[in-house]
């Protein structure tokens, strides 16, 4: 007979537990998108892949699953950027945030996109709206290693020429041999001087080899579908689009269920998929 | 392993004599239903009963739980230690103990979590056979599940003129050593009486599903885009019933409860339901499973397909909680057997 009656207070491990981080830098990008860099302490590093994420957490607020914006390749790898909508509760209190503030950090988490098989080919890039600040990791690994990849196109969709995010990057590098960019708005300003329209319209106008072309598309839910539809259109098969869904991870470690599509767990399978992966996923796009 | 014989007039002995190194939880009447609760005196325990209204996963994983505690402002958690008590979980069903088994799969996957692993750590299951099906919504027949298999450390059945108990870990063999309410039962007669025992019971547990055990992962894989999910997301309240009783679903959701003195406070963790309406929206305000059909057939296929595909089990014990709940008589018989229907109508 166990002779064990006494309650036995276990320390666990830290699964749940955030890093902390520091804001270094804030830069208001438009009335609703801000800018942060963070730096984590004691010189860690967040170590990321592009496309992966992790859990911003401020207590009594909660946590939030925010997209990491920059590259493992930048310079000063202590240090990761975000850029985040004011939207709900969580993202209102970040944006009162500035310099200096401490901020909770877990991961990164998810599966990024997958660079090594993208490697040696071209790209292109099509965000819509917010879709730029997740693919900006990838555009920016892609700028920073630009030789073992081929030619890149970038299209840009958003609703109106002042919601444009990281435009001025966007721009510098289009200066840079075989990168080609373009943008569209839903709603032209006096301003404006390129395209009006969806960004599926801008898709037949661009010239790729659909041999060595990868087409990396990250947007809204209801852009997926006439994009790749465009794509398809074009010749380019389903093994050569990948995308990153959004879904609404709560614990980043595949067990909250929040994020489920069918069988998969966008927060460890995703949140990068090929289009072939998802095949008999009714629930992905 | 080895078995013991424990005669039916020593059972109150044999459970007050568990309890002097454990606390003990076990069936108990409450009103006109069963739950599991700590057992204060032997006499309150019920063997006869039918599956209580939450599974004993409460245990391993509560429905609210302190991952760790916080000062405001501050970025750290402390106090991230949870407590554990040496625990034997007593006349669980055999349905039960296969959601147990599903959930080990489940918090064991990486990375595993900390909370689940230590609470299972001090715990031990003597399981309770049953020796007819609890009442019309039960499935354990066709899941496979009315029989003890695995994942539990003692089996008590009982074959008529007593009980014999099956050791099945070195922690239940540990346990009972010694105990003065059990007598040695010789390995080849124990056998022999259980499995007459349960040739006897087969003939009392029907298949209340059409579809065969080994047809299930099939069916679903047909009916996705089957009418019969409108039809059941019709009659559904969304109200979130079916996924809290179900002994193995282990959807969470994660808030910070802050103390009225708001100086600090708690981050947890708390039971959530996919069958609820936000569940799977996003902060832009998409939602990804409006529908309550498209919430219904998510929680079946987590039952009957996507477990499969992910953890190679079938996450229905068959234990009837969800019917039997439901406040919209929504019948997982009815449901699988009319899928089966329309499937073969094809």
């Amino acid at each position: 007979m166990c002779n064990c009656d006494k309650n036995k207070v276990v320390e666990v491990d830290a699964l749940y537990y955030p890093m902390e981080g520091t804001i270094v830098k804030v830069e208001q990008m438009t009335e609703y998108e801000k800018f942060f860099e963070i730096r984590l302490s004691d010189g860690k590093e967040l170590g990321n892949m592009p496309g992966q994420f992790v859990q911003l957490s401020m207590f009594g607020i909660g946590e939030a699953p925010i997209s990491v914006s920059s590259s493992p390749t930048k310079e000063d790898k202590t240090t990761f950027e975000i850029c985040v909508r004011k939207v709900g509760t969580f993202t209102n209190a970040l944006h009162a945030l500035g310099v200096g503030d401490k901020i909770g950090v877990r991961g990164p988490f998810g599966r990024g996109f997958p660079v090594d098989e993208l490697k040696g080919n071209d790209l292109l890039f099509i965000a819509g709206g917010l879709g730029i600040v997740p693919l900006r990791s990838l555009i920016r690994f892609v700028m920073d290693k630009r030789r073992d990849f081929g030619k890149v196109d970038i299209l840009l969709g958003c609703k109106e020429p002042k919601d444009r995010l990281f435009s001025n990057e966007i721009e510098e590098w289009a200066r840079l041999a075989d990168t080609n960019y373009t943008c569209t708005v839903d709603k032209s300003d006096p301003e404006w001087k390129g395209n009006v329209g969806v960004i599926t319209t801008l898709i037949p106008g661009v010239d790729i080899d659909v041999n060595r072309t990868y087409a990396v598309i990250v947007g809204p839910p209801i852009m997926y579908k006439f994009t790749i539809m465009s794509l398809m259109d074009k010749g380019l098969p389903k093994d050569r689009i990948i995308m990153l869904l959004e879904r609404r991870m709560k614990c980043g470690l595949g067990k909250c269920g929040h994020c489920q599509i069918n069988h998969k767990y966008v927060c460890q399978d995703g949140p990068t998929f090929r289009l072939d992966e998802l095949t008999g996923m009714g629930e992905a796009l | 392993m080895r078995h013991y014989y424990l005669e039916k007039t020593s059972m109150g002995k044999f459970i007050e004599s568990l309890k002097e190194g454990y606390r003990v939880v076990a069936p108990i009447k409450k009103e006109n239903q069963f739950v599991f609760a700590k057992v204060e005196s032997a006499g309150e325990v019920e063997l006869e009963y039918l599956p209580t209204v939450l599974p004993p996963k409460k245990y391993l994983f509560p429905q609210k739980e302190k991952l760790g505690t916080f000062d405001m402002g501050d970025t750290k958690l402390t106090d991230t230690s949870v407590e554990v008590e040496p625990m034997i979980i007593f006349a669980a069903h055999t349905c039960d103990i296969e959601g147990l088994e599903c959930l080990d799969v489940v918090f064991n996957s990486d990375p595993a979590d900390p909370y689940y692993k230590a609470r299972k750590k001090s715990l031990l299951i003597i399981g309770f056979e049953c020796m007819v099906p609890c009442d019309e919504y039960a499935t354990c027949r066709t899941m496979d599940t009315h029989n003890p298999k695995a994942g539990y450390d003692v089996m008590i059945t009982d074959v008529g003129s007593k009980y014999v108990l099956h050791v099945n870990s070195k922690e239940g063999k540990d346990l009972l050593e010694g105990n003065s309410a059990l007598l040695d039962a010789g390995n080849g007669e124990a056998k022999t009486l259980l499995a007459k025992t349960r040739e006897e019971k087969l003939k009392r547990f029907d298949n209340k599903l059409k579809p065969e055990f080994s047809r299930l992962a099939r069916l679903f894989g047909d009916s996705y885009t089957s009418p019969v999910w409108d039809e059941v997301g019709e009659k559904c309240l969304s109200c979130g019933n079916c996924t809290a009783v179900c002994p193995t679903c282990y959807c969470l959701d994660m808030y910070d409860k802050v103390k009225l003195d708001t100086t600090g406070g708690e981050r947890k963790r708390v039971w959530d339901s996919c069958q609820l309406e936000e569940f799977a929206s996003v902060a832009g305000g998409e939602n990804f499973r409006e529908e309550r059909s498209s919430r219904q057939r998510h929680r079946y296929y987590r039952k009957f397909d996507y477990s499969v595909k992910k953890y190679h089990k079938f996450f229905c014990t068959g234990c009837g909680r969800c019917s039997r709940t439901c406040m919209a008589g929504i019948s997982l018989i009815e449901t699988v057997n009319s899928l089966d229907e329309e499937n073969e109508n094809v």
